[in-house]
This record gives C-alpha cells, structure tokens and sequence, in this order.
C-alpha cells in the first residue's frame, strides 16, 4: 500500500462535501439502473447477460480472427485501421496525419482508451488544439483533470465549481444555472465542431463482419465528432471486437440500463468507413486505431482475462461501496471502482499500486451489477495472490507474510490453537461488561490499533465454545 | 504515416491464446434475436409512449396532407432544412415555403443546417419498444439535418415502425452493407453531467417532433 | 430419530462468540438433532485466503477436509465461512485432482445455519419467542455466494413477537472484510457508519445477521457510536423462548 493511495482515501473521506456528492449520484445511477433490469421491466435479463459474456467470451478467445476479420471490412468500405502498441504510437500517428493534412483543430468525443494514453497532453505538447467535447469532460479538460467516473466524468463538481471554471477560461461572465452553462458550451462547441479538422472518437463496439464502429452517447457530441470534420479517426482498444451487428442488439439492451437506467442511450451510430458515393455528409477519410497499451498482456490468463469483457457501463462502481466512499480520483489510473481496481494491476503491473485489489471488502455487488458477468470478486482474489506472489518473490512485506505462516501452523496444530486462544482471551481487557475501547500492550498489535481506530472490539469470553461444549 | 505495429500485436494475441495465423475461430455463440408480436395499433401506442416518456412530441394523422400541414405549422416561418427523403416530397413537405431542401453538396448542408432552427427528416424505421427512431444516411437523408438544427422533425409513415433491436437487426443482419452510417435516435440529445441535472439539447437537438403517417 | 449434524462454529465463534455457538446447538437439538462437535476443528483459511496467501490457505482447508469429511452434514453460523468451503476450497485444489474430488464430495454437505433449517430441516418455524423490532443484515457472502436471502427472513416471520423491519439497503456491505478491515481502517470504519445510519432510520433495537464478522463490525462501530442498538446472531434470536 503506498502512502499516495491512502493519503487520497483519507483526503476524500474527509471532504463531507465530496462525500455527499458522491454517495448520491451513484445512489441514483445505481437505484436507476434497479429499476430498468427489474424482471417486470427486462424478462430476460439474466440471458441477455449469459449472452453478452458468451459472446464476449469467444471474441476475445478468438481475437486475432475477429481483428482481421474487422480490419479486412473497414478496408473494403474505404477505411484504414492502424494498429498501435503504446500511447507512442497512437500520439504519432495522429500528429503525423494532422502535419500531412495540415490540421490545427481537433474536437473529441469521450474515449477512455485515449484517457488512458494521455492523447490530448501529448497533441497539445505539439501545438495541436485538442477539445473535448463532452460536456463533462470538457468542463475537466479545461480544469485539467483526469475523469471522476466512467460514464459520469464530472461527478464531483458542482454548478459553482463549473461557473468558476468557465468564468476563469472562457471568460464569460459568472454563470450558476446549469441549463445556461450547458448553452454557453454548446456555442463554443458548436463553432469548434464547425472548425475543426480532425474529428476523434473512441468506440464501444467493433463489429468483425460489418467493420463498424458503434458509439453510445446522449450528448451528440459524438455524432457531432464523426460527422462534421473531413476526417475520422476512432481509437479503441483490441478488446472493443464482437463477431456480428446482430449482436450489438444484446450489448445494446445492457448498456445504457446498467450504465445511466436509460432504455438506450440517445444515440447509437454505427459507422463504416468514410461516406459513400452520393451520401451527403460525414467524413472523407475513416481511420480505426486499434490500441494494445497493455491489453495482450492479459490475455494468457484463462481467468483473468475476463476483464477485457467490460463495456465501461459504469455499473459496478456505482454500486460499489467503497468507490461511494473513496471516488474516482483515489484510484491510481484512468480506470476507478472495481473494474479499475482489476485492469490497472494487469496494465500496470501488480506493484504499480499493489495495495489496490486489496481495497474491497470482497461483497460481490460489482460481480452481482456487471452486464457481461467478469466475476470481479475473483479477479481481485486472483490478483492479492499475484501481489502476495511477488512480494514474496521480492523478499518484501515479511513480518506478514511470517505472520501468516504462523497462522497456517497454528490452524493445523488444534493443542497449539486452543492454548493460543486462551493466552490471548487473558491478556485482553475484561471490557467491565461492554465493549473495548482501547488496549493496552504488549496486545496492541498495529492491527489491533488500527480496528480500534474506528470502532469499539468485542470482550474476550470467559470461556471458548469448546471449553463451554466440554462442560455442558 | 506510421504504420504501427500490426504484426507486433497479432502476434502476440495468438500467442497468448495458442492460435496461429489464419486458424478458423471456434464455433460462436448462435446470435439471439427474439421478434415479438405486437399488432400495429401497440407499436404506434409504444413508440409514442416512449417518445413523450423522453419530453418528445408525437401526432398521429391520417394522410400525408395531414401531415403535411401540421409540419406547416410547426415550421410557421422558421429557418427549416428539410432531407432529401422521396417520402418527404411525396408528402409535399419538401416544397412547403420556406423550407431548404434537395442539398447534394457537404457544404452547403453544413451552412444550411448550421443555420436551420428546424431539421425535419424520414426515418428508415421507427422502433415502438424504446421510442427510436432508425436514420440511416443516404443521398435521401444526410446526417446534420438531425443533428445541428435544435428542433428536430421526423415524418414516418406508420408501416415502418418495427417492434424493436431484434427486429431491425434480422432487417438488417449488416447495416454496413448499405451505409457509412446507420444512427439510433432515442429523444432529444441530453446530459446530466453538472451535478446529475437533465439539460435538452446539449450538442444536438433539444426537441425532437415524430409524426406518424397512417 | 438418529438425525446427526456436526458443527463447524467457525474460529470466530469458537473464540469471540461461543454463545452464538451454543444458540445454535441448542436449536438444532430442539428440533431433534445429534450434535456431534469435532474437536479438531480450526479455521477455514479464509483470511490467509483473501489476503492472498493461497499455500497458507491450502493448509487450513486441509486440515478442514481431515477434520471433517467423515461427517454427514455440517452446519457453520456464517455464511462467508460456509462459502469458503463450498466456493473457494476448489479453487485451492484445481491442479490436485484427488483433493479436488474430496472438497467436491464434502462441500455439498456443508450448510449455512440458516439454510440448514430451511432446506435440509425444513423448518421455518422453531418455536422461538423474541419480543423486539428488529432489522436483518444481509451478509455479503451469504447473499451473493450463496444466495441466501429469503431463509432467514422466513424464519424470523414465525419468531413470535417479533416485528421485522427491513433497512435501506439492507444488502450493502458492512465494510467488515476480513483484513480489509484494518488494512483500511478508516475506509472500512466510514462503510461501517454508513451501515448503521440505515440501521436507525429503522427504528429497530435489535440488528440480526447470519455471519458474526458483519456484527462484529456493526456492533463495534455502534458501540462506539455510543449507541444503545444490540447486535444478534439469527441463532440466539431463534433460541430465545
């Protein structure tokens, strides 16, 4: 556990504020979402879920098929597919369009996979103009923050926060109602989309055998992205492929309910290549950049490479009682809430933050919420054994790890367990009939002080239950 | 331009997964598409339903005449962009004074509908579980004219409204085969990302008008 | 009748709360059990488990195995300590066939209290007499590993006098966690006040649960709370007469 990681635990829990905002948009996302997949409301949920993991499934055991699958369809409809293996390569392909075409201005649309390759730091380091365009991370970008949450990128900021942010870099005068921001960056986005050169998505879906992007949103701010500019380009990541369009019918069914409790986003598009002979509008040239970043590397795990099935709906954070305490930003990554807490290790690597899949209490409401069913709780086991591996491996963490050698010696030797326990249960504080507030040493173990940090322990008996067993 | 690493990553997909180049992929799951039955009268009750659900507007006439003067209307003078959908001239919309249409050229369609209040199109279908319109583009209908004016009108005659996805995905197994872009409309444009508030109208439009023809 | 159950009471019971151990043995003799206690037992691994130290909880679940594959059934008084058996002690043994099929055999054979009654004893109403208003805390593992979610509340409909009242949400977590608990103290600490919030709104004096980790935490962040709320294990609520 690094200090940083607490230290924004502890930064977070304090904010009451923050606190309150978060607990309640997650509240509603998450008692929206309740609503819409009740069995009143969607019959077939549960299939629709054993569906969309199935079909996630074999996309990713097949993956190299259904990429060139993709990628042989988007070149017959006149696209191009650039395949990138680090944020380098992204950023480099962009700027070299951009120089070749002499672009200036590019509008964006939300993409956690350029999140996650740092796309518009690294166009912006060379003189390229990159806006988002999505309203929440637009109001991010300009306040130079990475996103709160997967679908609600802004989670954490007010109207006040908003009105100071654009009255600082739009200058416009001081504006606190929600409906008149919203106009104001609608009117400075509209004329960006108007202007720009380049106009860059992410995508939800790839479909192999049309060699479509699919994009979900509700702004039109993607629509907007992928129409109005002389070029597209889509970046998603490998694991984005799904076999047919016939099965974006499933994804789309679970999407928007688990993500915002919508039946379906506002928008769905699925596009192929750049417009055709006689269409009126849309894009002259169609660029799909298919992102590795780390991906490949969590292929080779039969278990663990469930974690490429997500489809960002948000879902799992929202019902997760620890991001409802912690937020979005304690994460270590781009990736927050129990998805994040399973990607960035495998991304990352498990010593990056290695205190991460220990942040759950292991409830399972994630594994229960996910519209693709990535058995997230074993993930997160799969993974503190990774840590435990490594630090092991290491020659790190040693007092706990000797302590739980201890433990396996004492839980198999029952004299040995019983003796201990009735050592201990004398040297605890009788508690006077209630329970312990403090502990005096040598009992006093860092666990111990740490338990008694926020709540009270229980008395010691005066008897076990074996003992009580023997005497009955 | 950089070419990336194609060979680099394939690679290292199969490798991972114990495949080599070209090998076919395992049998896939079979595709799941259940088309209910629901007679005509229901789909135009559910699409309307669903559309008001979501602040839209909905009217139902009999004749394209109907149609045609309650489009009148609605447009009363205002800067009105019309597709270049067959359906909309059979009905005479397209001619309606005042209204812009028979756009074949990108920037003009830009300039037009960028000033446009009203953008009034067909829809390819209409899908009466969620209230969705289906806008595939097409010399008939270009895709701003949905999206940059801030009312957006759409004419549909009523054999086009299907029961919902399922139905529209075994019509179209592969919409790719016959557009570059095929977009799902479900109500106006929206977010809540300033403290969870619903705003209309953010990017695209923020009313949106379906008339049922039939 | 010659129906015998064997009690796993779980290191938790056997050391912090043997009267939740005793509750349950005493309802399970009413309704005509043998109780049978292996003397051997421990713990199930679990904390070596889910702090990622598989070869320590490898040893535990062994030690389970040996100490009780020759029993009938088993019932535990907590559902996460019975979901490590029937959930997790395959996992520990995938690359031993043997062993495997030995944690196969056996882990259809153990029970959660609750459950057990309701399923194998088919009980629903033991005769029990509580007069309190009370609130159930739905354990994490219990309710999502196992699925166990109507059992208790069945039972605790036939307990006389006793008025339920469910709290919002009753499913979220405790933030107890195993060590979770101290590795983020504070975190875990804020869930826990979070949980006891829903707890008052109820009106209740009396919070009952299936898993004595969850009251451990809940009655610890009462308690210090200053709060006047008690904390039961269903066991001692269905052995009050």
């Amino acid at each position: 556990m690094s200090g940083e990681f607490d230290q924004k635990i502890h930064q977070t829990l304090e904010d009451a504020n923050l606190q309150l905002a978060i607990y309640t948009a997650t509240g509603r996302l998450k008692e929206r979402r309740i609503e819409v997949v009740a069995s009143e409301a969607l019959p077939d949920y549960q299939e629709l879920r054993t569906q969309a993991n199935a079909l996630k499934k074999h996309a990713i055991e097949n993956l190299d098929y259904y990429l060139e699958e993709f990628e042989r369809n988007v070149t017959a409809h006149g696209g191009k597919v650039v395949y990138c293996k680090d944020a380098t390569e992204v950023s480099d392909f962009v700027l070299s369009l951009a120089r070749e075409k002499g672009s200036r201005l590019i509008v964006k649309s939300k993409s956690m996979t350029t999140e996650e390759v740092d796309l518009n730091e690294r166009l912006e380091h060379h003189g390229l103009e990159s806006v988002e365009t999505d309203l929440g991370e637009y109001i991010l970008q300009l306040a130079h923050e990475k996103p709160y949450h997967i679908v609600a990128p802004a989670l954490h900021k007010t109207r006040y926060d908003v009105a100071d942010i654009f009255e600082k870099n739009l200058h416009v005068p001081r504006e606190t109602v929600v409906e008149k921001q919203t106009a104001i960056a609608r009117a400075v986005l509209r004329q960006k989309f108007l202007e720009a050169d380049i106009g860059i998505s992410g995508a939800n879906f790839l479909v192999a055998d049309s060699g479509a992007v699919v994009i979900i949103e509700n702004e039109g701010n993607a629509r907007l992205t992928t129409t109005a500019p002389k070029i597209h380009i889509a970046v998603a990541g490998i694991e984005k492929v799904i076999p047919r369009a016939q099965d974006v019918a499933t994804f789309l069914k679970l999407l928007a309910r688990s993500a915002t409790g919508q039946l379906l986003s506002v928008y769905a598009s699925f596009l192929s290549g750049p417009r055709r002979p006689g269409e009126v509008d849309g894009p002259e040239e169609f660029y799909v950049v298919l992102v590795d970043n780390g991906r490949t590397k969590l292929l080779p795990d039969k278990a663990k490479r469930q974690s490429l099935y997500c489809i960002r709906c948000g879902a799992c954070l929202n019902t997760c009682p620890v991001y409802r305490k912690i937020g979005g930003h304690s994460f270590p990554w781009v990736y927050s809430g129990p998805i994040g807490a399973i990607i960035t290790p495998q991304f990352m690597g498990v010593s990056h933050e290695p205190g991460l899949p220990f942040a759950s209490s292991l409830c399972g409401a994630c594994g229960e919420v996910c519209p693709v069913k990535i058995d997230i709780p074993k993930v997160l086991l799969d993974l503190r054994s990774d840590v435990k591996k490594t630090e092991t491996r290491e020659k790190q963490n040693r007092l706990e790890k000797l302590a739980f050698k201890a433990f396996a010696w004492v839980v198999t030797h029952p004299r040995i367990y019983e003796f201990l326990g009735r050592v201990a249960s004398s040297m605890a504080p009788s508690g006077n009939g209630g329970w312990i507030r403090s502990v005096p040493p040598p009992m006093n173990l860092a666990p111990v002080r740490a338990w008694l940090s926020q709540r009270d322990l229980p008395p010691p008996p005066s008897k076990s239950f074996r003992e009580m067993w023997r005497r009955r | 331009m950089p070419q990336g690493s194609r060979e680099n990553i394939l690679h290292r997909v199969r490798t991972a997964l114990g495949r080599s180049a070209g090998q076919p992929p395992s049998e896939a799951p079979p595709v799941r598409l259940r088309i209910p039955e629901v007679d005509m009268e229901a789909r135009i009750a559910s699409l309307r339903m669903r559309i008001e659900a979501l602040a839209g507007a909905t009217h139902r006439v009999a004749t394209a005449e109907d149609a045609r003067a309650l489009v009148a209307g609605i447009v009363a003078g205002r800067p009105t962009v019309a597709s270049n959908s067959p359906y909309l001239a059979e009905c005479g919309i397209a001619s309606l004074p005042g209204v812009r249409t028979g756009i074949r050229e990108t920037d003009d369609m830009r300039t037009a509908a960028a000033a446009a209040e009203v953008g009034i199109t067909s829809a390819d279908y209409a899908l009466a579980d969620t209230g969705t319109l289906v806008m595939i583009s097409s010399p008939a209908e270009a895709r701003l004219v949905s999206l940059l004016p801030i009312l957006h009108v759409a004419v549909v005659p009523r054999e086009r409204i299907l029961t919902g996805l399922d139905e529209l995905f075994t019509l179209l197994p592969k919409p790719a085969d016959q557009t570059s872009s095929m977009v799902l409309i479900t109500g106006p444009s929206r977010t809540a990302d300033i403290e969870q508030i619903l705003v209309r109208g953010v990017h695209g439009p923020g009313q949106i008008t379906v008339i049922i023809v039939g | 009748m010659g129906k015998r159950v064997s009690l796993f009471v779980t290191c938790m019971v056997d050391q912090l709360f043997p009267k939740v151990g005793m509750a349950m043995a005493g309802v399970l003799e009413r309704l005509g059990y043998e109780i049978d206690f292996p003397e051997d037992q421990t713990c199930c691994g679990q904390p070596a488990f889910n702090s990622g130290y598989r070869e320590e909880a490898r040893a535990a679940a062994r030690h389970f195995l040996k100490v009780f594959e020759a029993c009938e059934q088993i019932v535990a008084p907590s559902g996460s300590c019975t979901s490590m058996v029937t959930h997790h002690f395959a996992e520990l043994f995938h690359k031993e066939p043997e062993t495997l099929a030995r944690v196969h055999a056996l882990e259809k054979r153990v029970w959660e209290f609750s459950s057990f009654l309701t399923e194998v004893a088919g009980v629903e109403d033991v005769g029990a007499r509580f007069e309190e208003v009370v609130t159930f805390h739905d354990g994490c593992h219990a309710l999502r590993e196992l699925g166990i979610r109507s059992a208790p509340r069945r039972l605790l409909a036939k307990v006389r006098g006793l008025e339920l009242r469910e709290m919002v949400p009753a499913e979220e977590c405790c933030g107890f966690g195993g060590t979770f608990s101290v590795k983020f103290a504070e975190l875990s600490g804020a869930m826990a006040r979070t949980k006891i919030e829903a707890i008052v709104k109820t009106g209740a004096n009396t919070v009952v649960s299936l898993d004595p980790s969850c009251l451990m935490q809940i009655q610890g962040a009462l308690s210090r709370a200053g709060s006047g709320i008690r904390t039961m294990h269903l066991a001692e609520v269905l052995a009050s007469r």
